[in-house]
Formats: C-alpha cells, structure tokens, sequence
C-alpha cells in the first residue's frame, strides 16, 4: 500500500512537470495543443540513447533531453501554429504519433539497462522510492518557481494577452507568432525534462508508453486543476494520477479493469465542463499594485490571514 | 504637416471593391473625422493603415516611412495605435492589466538592446519592472478618472467606461497617431458628451487623432477636418463647414434627411 502511494508520488510529480509544459501552452497562450506524449517521447529517448550509447551521465543528458525536444517543438510549432483551436488541435495530435511512430521504427523493443542516475556519488535505484520522490519534487517546486516568474512577467503577459484576444494583441505592439512558438518550444522542453526523469526512474524506454491516452491524461490535468494556474495543475496531476491507481489502491484489481480509469477521466472532464469550466482552482489573479511589501506578504501568508493584516495597517499607519 | 497618407490605397475582396483608389491624408496635431454610409470602407481603410489587413495595391506613408503591408505589431510599435468598432478588451483580465498590455513595448523594451537579452531581464527583473508598468498604468487610469475600477475585471465595467478603458489601454503605448473607430456607437447622450471630453483631453496631449463615427453632432464639434468616403470612394474633403454645405455628401449621405421631410 505504501509502495503504491510512493508510486503514485512519483508518477504524479512526472505528470505535474508534464503538466506544468502543458499549462504553458494551453493555460497561457491559449493553444489547444495534443503532443505532449511525442515530446514526453523525444525527452526518453534522448536520454536514454545519450546515456547508453554515448555514455553520458544523466545530468548531461538532461539539457541535452531539454534542447532536442525543445528544437523538435520549434521545429513542430513553426508550421502548425498557424492555425487555430481544433485544427491545431488535430495537427497536433497526428505528430504526437508520428514521432511514436518513428520511435517504434527506430527501436521497436526500446531500449533497457540503462545506466542509473547519480548524484554525488549517490546512485539512483529504482528500488529507493524515497530517493526519487525527493528528486521528482524538487523539479517540480523549480519548474513551479520558474514558470511563476514567467506568468507575472512582461513575457507571460504578452502570452495572456494572446490567449485572450489576438487581433487586440497585436494592436498592442505583440508579436503573436514570436510569443505563440516560444511558448510552444517552452513547453515542449519541459515536456521532454519529464521525459528526461521518467527514463531515469524505469531505466527502459518502450515506443508502447507513449501513445495518445498519455497527452489527453496531460490535458486532462491542465483542465481538471484550471487552466493557467501552475498551482492546480499540480493538483490535477495528484488527482489523476490517483484515479489511474485507483483499481491497485482499492485491492479491486480484479474487479475494476484497467480500461476503466478512461471513463472515469471521461466522465470527470464532461462532469467539470457542466459544473466548474474553468477547473478546481480557476486560473490564478496575479493583483499587480499590492500595497504589501515582500515581507509583509510572507508575513500575512505565514501568520495571518490576509485581509486582515492590511485592514490593520490601515487602521494604524 | 502630414502624418499620414495613404495613396491610391486599394482593397478588393473578390469582386467587392471596398476601398477603391483612395488618397487619405492626416495632418499632425488634428482630430480628422471619416464619415460615410455603412459599408462605405471606412473600417477597412483603418484596418489597412494599422496593419490588419493588407491593401490590394497603394501606398501607405506614416511619418516619412513606407509602412505598407508591415504586420500589425510592428506599426502598433511604430506609433499607430487603434481601438475597435466592437470593443476588443481583455474582459477575463483587471482592468490595471488591460493598460498594462498597451505599455507592452514601452516598458522593459529598450531598442537598442538585443532582443534576447531584453527578454532574459524582464524574466529575472520581473518583480521591479511590473512596478513600474503598473504605476504608468495607473497614471493613464487616473487621466481617464476610471482608476477607482482598477481592480475590476474589464468585462464588468458598464459600456461607456469599457470604450475609455481601450482608450487608454491604445494611449499607454504613446502613439503619435491614435484611431477611434466609431467611439461613440451604443452610447448614451450623457456618455457621448464626457467622450467629447476625453477626446479633447488626447488633442491637448499632442496626439493627432483619426476617428469613424456616425454621431453628426459629434463629428461635426470635435473634428478639424473630415474625409467622406462613399462605396470606398474618397467623395469630398474639407473643415466641417465645408462638409455640411458639400452637395456631393448631402446627396450621398445626409441628403436622406431631406427626403423624409
């Protein structure tokens, strides 16, 4: 049982990374895009064919993992973010199989044995799910960090502003196309680090994981946790993850067939749409001009509850 | 002086010629009006000159600079700013943040710095830098007296404040040339009057102003100087004077008036 919910950490960090690539291209520019199981792919393979046929420690290999999936996207996103909503949708969707298509051709076993992971002289082993769980979470809590910065910046306006009304985004002076493939190819990267940490975990890449059902589950998480909103989207990807375990969780495996967690998602998506489009936790309000300081801030976060520690500013300045 | 000329601008959509050889000129520091009948290519020619749409043949000058068939963005940044027929805000946003998408270029953007590297110092100076565009931000809000909805999400806001608040997300950006497409459509006499107000508050900031608009009394108050197009033709230019007496206009368009009587 423990093991499970350590599997299920595990599995959910690498989904909210995922997730985190994903958000930054649905949830911040608005591109409804279904190929993050190719970049997902690309990120494995990398690291794997790096580390076992090359010979490089994982930690090279991850920028490597990184910047090929990365070039892969740009190279994806300069034709087919022309388009719009479904058809992107659908042009998407057709090269996330092409490029599990031609992983199969290239090695339709995949590769095994791939060297472990260290980390100052530490090794990785599978076995050790604590030790992966640590190093799982601190890539999310960075890629959370960063892809905050981002949100609340001149670039992650200009994304906003994109998703919300292209024509009124040009007309302020942005440059949709340039924010549109930078988003794309930043999301893509961060698809392939999962990808990167994924191999890193299991040691064996196979073509069979990555197939379609894998980008509509990073979708799913982005929806069901709100879209544009990193926090939530790490919490779609816990709920999602524990839906996938559900039959091993309840000891029902005999009971519940595997197939079964595609309803649910399913049935969750269309229950989300009638009842909270807009997700668990809603997109995320950055208020621009909070009269707080940093510290203050912490304080009000860490101490007491907001509202009330201005109100008392107020009252005695 | 001239700001803006367009010559011989064409726009054909298949067999429709919606603007058809049309010399339009704007003089610095005035308010030029364009007025014709619904249909009459008026959106079509703004939407030419901003860069929305590309013209079928003709020439677009701005400030000495060829700007003909340049993508929006780039004539956004070089000074020409607009708001639209149907108000284009960004409704799931607060109304700070709509101005502070119109200070886009203007903050964190130096020209003379590489691209990238601009880039890489909004990212990491983000917190200073959103400091700044906000209290420019709020200085626009102020100027339009709508700062106590800062907060607000646009969307909320009733219909005339929304059509000031893209007034002053277009003016943010510091354009030497600002459009107004047909400002005053859907408001109330009382809204009108205070958008009289506004506009001449931008002619007194040194901003040449373009505007499409229906309204007569409008037009004819605030306008230096005003274009007539007709089926996307240029039929007579002049002050408003001139218009009003202008036999051509009356027949082609406020000669319906008569008729009724």
């Amino acid at each position: 049982m423990l093991n499970f919910f350590q599997l299920i950490l595990i599995y959910a960090g690498i989904y909210a990374i995922m997730a985190i690539g994903q958000n930054c291209i649905t949830g911040y520019t608005g591109m409804l895009s279904l190929c993050h199981a190719g970049f997902f792919c690309i990120g494995s393979y990398a690291t794997a064919i790096m580390c076992k046929t090359f010979g490089l420690s994982f930690w090279l290999s991850l920028p490597v993992a990184a910047i090929a999936t990365g070039l892969i996207g740009l190279l994806i996103g300069i034709p087919t973010l022309r388009l719009k909503g479904d058809y992107l949708c659908i042009a998407t969707l057709g090269l996330g199989e092409i490029i599990r298509n031609i992983a199969t051709n290239l090695n339709p076993v995949g590769y095994n044995s791939i060297p472990r992971a260290s980390l100052f002289g530490y090794q990785f082993a599978s076995r050790n799910k604590v030790a992966f769980i640590i190093l799982i979470w601190a890539f999310v809590l960075i890629f959370y960090v960063l892809f905050q910065q981002l949100a609340h910046s001149r670039l992650g306006r200009a994304m906003i502003a994109v998703r919300e009304d292209e024509v009124a985004a040009q007309s302020n002076g942005i440059n949709v196309t340039k924010y549109k493939i930078s988003s794309f190819v930043l999301g893509a990267a961060v698809g392939g680090i999962a990808g990167c940490l994924q191999t890193a975990y299991t040691l064996t890449v196979q073509p069979g994981s990555y197939t379609f059902m894998v980008s509509v589950m990073v979708l799913c998480t982005v929806v069901l946790g709100g879209m544009g909103n990193a926090k939530a989207v790490i919490l779609g990807a816990f709920i999602i993850q524990l839906i996938s375990y559900l039959p091993q969780l309840t000891g029902l495996t005999n009971v519940i067939p595997a197939q079964a967690k595609q309803i649910i998602y399913g049935l969750l998506l269309v229950v989300m749409m009638l009842c909270r489009p807009q997700g668990i936790l809603g997109r995320d309000r950055f208020r621009y001009g909070d009269p707080r300081t940093r510290r203050e801030k912490l304080h009000d976060f860490f101490i007491r509850p907001a509202g009330k520690a201005r109100e008392a500013r107020h009252e005695n300045p | 002086m001239r700001i803006l000329e367009t010559e011989h601008l064409t726009r054909e959509f298949g067999g429709v010629i919606a603007v058809n050889d049309v010399d339009f000129h704007v003089e610095k520091g005035l308010v030029t009006g364009l007025i014709g009948p619904n249909g009459a290519g008026k959106t079509t020619l703004f939407n030419q000159i901003t860069g929305m749409d590309r013209p079928t043949s003709g020439r677009i000058v701005f400030d000495g600079v060829d700007i003909t068939g340049l993508p929006a963005w780039k004539i956004s940044r070089m000074g020409i700013a607009r708001t639209f027929q149907n108000i284009r805000l960004y409704k799931d946003l607060t109304v700070v943040e709509n101005v502070m998408m119109g200070l886009h270029f203007k903050v964190g953007s130096d020209p003379f710095r590489h691209r990238f590297s601009q880039a890489i110092r909004s990212y990491v100076f983000a917190s200073r830098e959103n400091r700044e565009v906000y209290a420019k931000a709020m200085d626009w809000l102020s100027f339009f007296e709508i700062d106590e909805h800062a907060q607000d999400f646009a969307g909320s806001l009733p219909y005339g404040k929304q059509r000031e608040l893209e007034i002053a997300r277009a003016l943010a950006a510091d354009p030497k040339l600002l459009f107004l497409d047909e400002p005053a459509a859907g408001m109330n006499p009382a809204e009108t009057a205070h958008l009289m107000t506004v506009v001449d508050k931008i002619r007194k900031l040194g901003v040449t102003v373009v505007l499409i608009e229906h309204d007569m009394k409008l037009v004819m108050n605030i306008c230096d100087s005003i274009t007539v197009l007709n089926f996307g033709m240029k039929i007579a230019e002049g002050t408003p004077n001139e218009i009003k007496h202008d036999k051509g206009v009356i027949e082609a368009y406020l000669g319906r008036e008569e008729e009724e009587d």
